[in-house]
């Protein structure tokens, strides 16, 4: 393609059909990475609605003819997966909304403020994104079992809760666990947004004489509902997809509180090997929350990624 | 609130110290203590989870804590770190890190500004093409496993599928040592380079037009104008992501655990990660593991500290 520029031969004919052939190759590339994305997800999604008998006869990615359909495997999968929903939920949204905020507050008390030692402290925000977790987990189990073992302090009370049973009260330590270590993510994800915005705005209100707190809740809150938007689902995508905190602080995948993405890798296994039609019904059933959530705010979804870069 | 009351306190005492009393007047109503609660009250919380957890596995890590019981304090020494560093568990899974790390994060990187050339001019409904390669990052590692792991099926996944296709042998992707782990790069590519994408296409768009404009007129070739003026600007993005992609594969471990359900992940894939966590919960050795963790930890202060160092200086923190 680049040879017809550089032999000089410039007739308007040649142009054309180079910037058509070039045009042609760019969307076959689009559309070869389109197949590359998609392939693994439509595979699964036939082969979860495939009887046994046509996963085993029929191309992995063709969809089921005639008997080969059914809606089995899923039904199966929700009837095993529903308790662990229902734990990844009420898990998810209150450490959600915990590190959101406290994250806003964080941000909001680093950037519209200026004193010396402020770079120090956030620099220790900013570590604290990057940690590996490995780091903190011998700490952490010991801390949730034997020091201060919160779920078996509080489990009658949890008990007493209507739709709650005792062994909820496992979640709590997971929540605050994710809390905490949410605030970092969240408070770099605002900070950088408080920082466009213009000095003018916290400015005008300190002239007024409105307190730190008035500033906060009359001006910066109304202000950053969209970066609400995008933290909160940023944020809440991590814990309802996160493994690890659960796996080291509910143990066991048979554990009643467990959360989905703790369940999920044991679905569908048995002594003869794994039943993939169940096994793909529950990894999309288990992915649906993030997936609507994913197509429905894709831009703020981006927008959380690129700030975190 | 407390600054509050702080202050009516101190100016009870107004006739004494004038000079004393006002300094501490002035410092209570500095941005800096009004503004405390504020930033205040999460830095403790997180300060405790990240570094006193850190504190806390750095302690274990010197004592000899396993099984039940407590951690016994009187005997410190660098006994577990030694243990590791001379056991071949640990060599191997260090060597798959390794690769894992830069095969990973270099192909990442390279699709990724691919995909991004290749969506950034004249293809239109650009926005919904991204959306679907970003898609995959949306889900949790645990469902991508799922998928690939039927994939990389032997006898009906996919993989096998073009291959035999193709006239060879099928291949037991996960199975077999020595393909394990280009495999599982392989997954994690295909999870990761949405991200790399989007972050480029910021970088992108953060170039004047007129620069394309400027180097057409000239006469150069899209690929040369992209070779030689455009992705040499993307120095800081390629920098941000690669320590993003760097920092996963060191503590890559859900994606190991959810292909198998089991500790030990497919031969020929344990990374640092996974030896930490199966010493750690399935063995019981505390100790043993919270020195692979501090290791792994100062890994990844070896990745973000230069970053953030170079972020520092360029004043862009």
């Amino acid at each position: 393609m680049s040879q017809s520029s550089s032999t000089g031969s410039f007739d308007v004919a040649s142009l054309v059909e180079d910037v058509n052939l070039r045009r042609v190759a760019q969307y076959a590339l689009v559309v070869f990475f389109l197949g590359f994305f998609l392939v693994p997800l439509e595979t699964g999604i036939m082969t979860a609605i495939k009887t046994n008998e046509s996963v085993a006869r029929s191309l992995p990615f063709a969809p089921p003819v005639g008997e080969g359909f059914t809606l089995g495997n899923i039904q199966f999968a929700l009837e095993q997966l529903s308790g662990s929903f229902f734990n990844s939920l009420i898990m998810s949204i209150p450490a959600t909304i915990g590190s959101v905020l406290f994250g806003s507050m964080a941000a909001y008390g680093l950037t519209m403020v200026n004193w010396r030692a402020q770079m120090g402290v956030l620099m220790l925000f900013v570590v604290g994104v990057f940690v590996p977790y490995q780091a903190v987990l011998v700490p952490l189990a010991r801390f949730w079992n034997n020091i201060f073992p919160l779920a078996r302090m509080i489990e009658p009370m949890v008990a007493s809760i209507p739709f709650f049973q005792g062994y909820h009260a496992e979640l709590v330590p997971l929540v605050i666990t994710h809390i905490a270590y949410g605030i970092p993510i969240c408070t770099i994800l605002f900070r950088s947004y408080y920082q466009s915005l213009p000095n003018s705005l916290v400015e005008a209100g300190k002239i007024d004489g409105a307190s730190i707190t008035k500033i906060y809740r009359r001006i910066i809150l109304p202000i950053s509902k969209p970066m609400f938007g995008v933290v909160f689902i940023y944020q809440f995508t991590q814990i309802y997809n996160e493994f690890l905190f659960a796996f080291t602080l509910v143990t066991g995948s048979d554990a009643p509180a467990a959360p989905v993405t703790l369940v999920l890798p044991a679905i569908g296994a048995s002594t003869s090997g794994i039943d993939f039609g169940i096994r793909m019904s529950a990894a999309f059933l288990a992915a649906v929350p993030t997936l609507i959530l994913y197509v429905a705010f894709a831009e703020q979804f981006a927008k959380g990624l690129r700030t975190e870069a | 609130m407390a600054t509050h009351d702080n202050t009516e306190h101190v100016s009870d005492a107004t006739d004494e110290a004038v000079g004393w009393e006002s300094k501490l007047q002035y410092f209570l109503n500095s941005d800096f203590v009004r503004s405390a609660p504020y930033w205040g009250i999460p830095f403790v919380l997180m300060s405790i989870a990240v570094y006193g957890g850190i504190g806390y596995n750095f302690a274990i890590s010197f004592t000899d804590y396993e099984g039940l019981g407590t951690p016994d304090y009187s005997v410190l020494d660098l006994e577990m770190y030694a243990q590791a560093l001379s056991s071949d568990a640990f060599i191997a899974a260090a060597q798959n890190n390794l690769v894992l790390l830069v095969g990973f994060t270099t192909i990442c990187l390279v699709l990724g500004l691919f995909l991004a050339i290749l969506l950034d001019h004249g293809i239109r409904f650009s926005e919904k093409f991204q959306t679907v390669y970003l898609l995959p990052m949306s889900l949790s590692f645990v469902v991508t496993a799922q998928l690939w792991l039927w994939m990389f099926n032997v006898e009906s996944g996919i993989l096998n599928l073009v291959v035999t296709t193709l006239g060879f042998n099928p291949v037991d992707w996960l199975g077999n040592p020595s393909i394990a782990l280009g495999a599982v790069i392989f997954a994690l590519i295909w999870q990761f380079s949405g991200y790399t994408m989007v972050v480029y296409l910021a970088g992108l768009q953060s170039i004047p037009d007129d620069q394309f404009e400027a180097a057409r007129v000239d006469g150069a070739s899209i690929t040369r104008t992209y070779l030689r003026i455009i992705v040499p600007q993307l120095k800081e993005a390629s920098v941000s992501a690669a320590v993003v992609l760097m920092v996963f594969a060191l503590k890559a471990f859900t994606f190991l655990y959810a292909l198998v359900g089991r500790y030990r992940p497919p031969n020929g894939t344990d990374i640092l990660a996974t030896l930490m966590v199966r010493r750690a919960f399935k063995f019981g050795e505390w100790a043993y593991s919270a020195a692979i963790a501090t290791m792994l930890l100062i890994m990844a202060l070896g990745v973000i500290g230069p970053y953030l160092y170079y972020q520092y200086k360029q004043g862009s923190l």
